[in-house]
């Protein structure tokens, strides 16, 4: 029988080591797999490689990662924020260094990298700071960007629902880039609010298919503001069996 | 004389048009969805999966799962839907948008679009979504103050600070002026009452063409 659910955290992020490229799920808060990043804090790996879309917000989760003194390098699109104090203390520091990337550009470039894709030209970032030093092409008139895609040795990823096969359902807003990053890393590893059996998620909606998925971690008590007034959510096979 | 920021926001959400799929950008930006007639269907599009987005819930209501660009809390209208990151950008570069309208520091003469850095030393640099919205909405409105808080125009022959895009903004809105960035130059489309055409243009350090009509 496979079971990619994992019984702890520490289990879910066992095998990360110094120098691993991480991806991290979430757009500022939703999505972000706290539990997760608590573990790979307590895991203790460090000159870590964090791919995700800002810098940490807060003193918490990828936040708490930083301020640890784990992390070498952040790609991501949007690093400065009210509360991204600990990144911006080390960015002036010069003790951490920074890969920005345009926001399409780096969810494409995972989004290639989980898809086997060898490089992509994109109009995004012509003529900026950003494309600088870049391979550059005309097509159909137009000056394109080489941007080449982004792999990680792991995922971590929050997503809502979950089987033991590692099919996953998100919720709301919080899908961003789970589904992108679960495709793009050797070992991709999600926080489920609740794991069901095999075949209670609608087949029709599951959103990444389990071969992305390689471990499943149930944290239930994750923050999950206004859920209760929800109905059917998508993915929940139990609304349609009747 | 000059417009208010709501002001503002109001002037934008006239030509905004039912049926349009719109994305708003953090800061002033988001204020025109105050002003959208309750009657007119508009899809409000998220740069982080959301299309058909609704008004921020009431308070106590709010839901962590549900937030906009700017990590604001929002709501779903019916008929709306969640998608993940690619496919959103794919919307903005692809040309899906009909309409984004983003904040900046500098438009120049040529529709050239300054918003995500200022350069400074120790400032963090962050671009989010703006270089993918710049280059892939099929009309970008630009809604800025006419002049910095020290009295610069923001409009200006050629931009100072690091580009977003490359001539691809097509109309701005300010405080005191509608302008179309057009194959000619700046073309003032309209200004604020008791404004006069060369008033304007002593208060911009781009060249401007006399409003047509006038």
């Amino acid at each position: 029988m496979i079971d990619k659910t994992v019984p702890t955290a520490d289990a879910a992020v066992a095998g990360i080591a110094d120098g691993a490229t991480v991806m991290i799920g979430g757009f500022g808060g939703a999505g972000q797999p706290d539990e997760l990043i608590d573990a790979l804090i307590a895991r203790g790996a460090t000159d870590l490689v964090i791919v995700n879309n800002n810098a940490g917000n807060g003193e918490t989760g990828l936040a708490a990662l930083l301020k640890a003194g784990r992390v070498r390098k952040v790609i991501c699109s949007f690093p400065r924020q009210p509360d991204s104090q600990v990144f911006n203390a080390l960015y002036r520091a010069g003790q951490i260094e920074l890969e920005l990337v345009p926001q399409g550009s780096l969810a494409e470039r995972i989004r290639a990298g989980g898809a086997g894709i060898g490089a992509f030209f994109t109009p995004t970032g012509y003529g900026t700071l950003l494309a600088e030093g870049k391979e550059t092409r005309l097509i159909q008139g137009r000056p394109h960007v080489l941007e080449y895609p982004i792999r990680a040795d792991f995922a971590l990823i929050k997503a809502y629902r979950g089987d033991r096969w590692g099919n996953l359902v998100y919720r709301k807003s919080a899908r961003n880039f789970g589904p992108l990053m679960a495709m793009a890393a050797r070992t991709t590893v999600a926080q489920v609010h609740e794991v069901v059996a095999p075949g209670d998620l609608d087949p029709e909606a599951v959103v990444t298919p389990g071969i992305f998925v390689h471990r499943v971690l149930r944290i239930a008590e994750t923050r999950l503001a206004g859920s209760a007034k929800e109905g059917a959510l998508p993915g929940d096979g139990h609304h349609h069996e009747t | 004389m000059k417009l208010s920021r709501d002001a503002m926001a109001a002037r934008v959400a006239r030509d905004i048009p039912e049926g349009a799929y719109v994305n708003l950008g953090i800061g002033l930006p988001t204020l025109v969805a105050n002003h959208l007639p309750p009657g007119r269907e508009i899809f409000l599009h998220s740069e982080n999966g959301v299309l058909g987005m609704g008004p921020a819930p009431p308070p106590g209501e709010e839901d962590a799962d549900l937030i906009n660009a700017g990590r604001q809390p929002v709501t779903l209208l019916p008929g709306g839907c969640y998608f993940h990151h690619a496919d959103s950008f794919a919307m903005m570069r692809g040309g899906h948008l009909d309409i984004c309208v983003l904040g900046a520091f500098q438009v120049s003469a040529t529709g050239d679009l300054a918003n995500w850095h200022t350069g400074a030393p120790g400032a963090i640099p962050a671009v989010g979504g703006a270089m993918d919205l710049a280059i892939g909405a099929k009309r970008v409105l630009v809604m800025m103050e006419h002049h910095t808080k020290t009295g610069e125009s923001k409009i200006v022959p050629r931009c100072s600070y690091p580009l977003t895009g490359i001539g691809c903004v097509h109309r701005i809105y300010t405080d005191l002026a509608v302008i179309d960035v057009n194959q000619d130059g700046l073309q003032v489309v309209d200004m604020v009452l008791g404004l006069s055409f060369e008033r304007l243009q002593q208060l911009t350090a781009a060249p401007l063409l006399a409003p047509r009509g006038a």
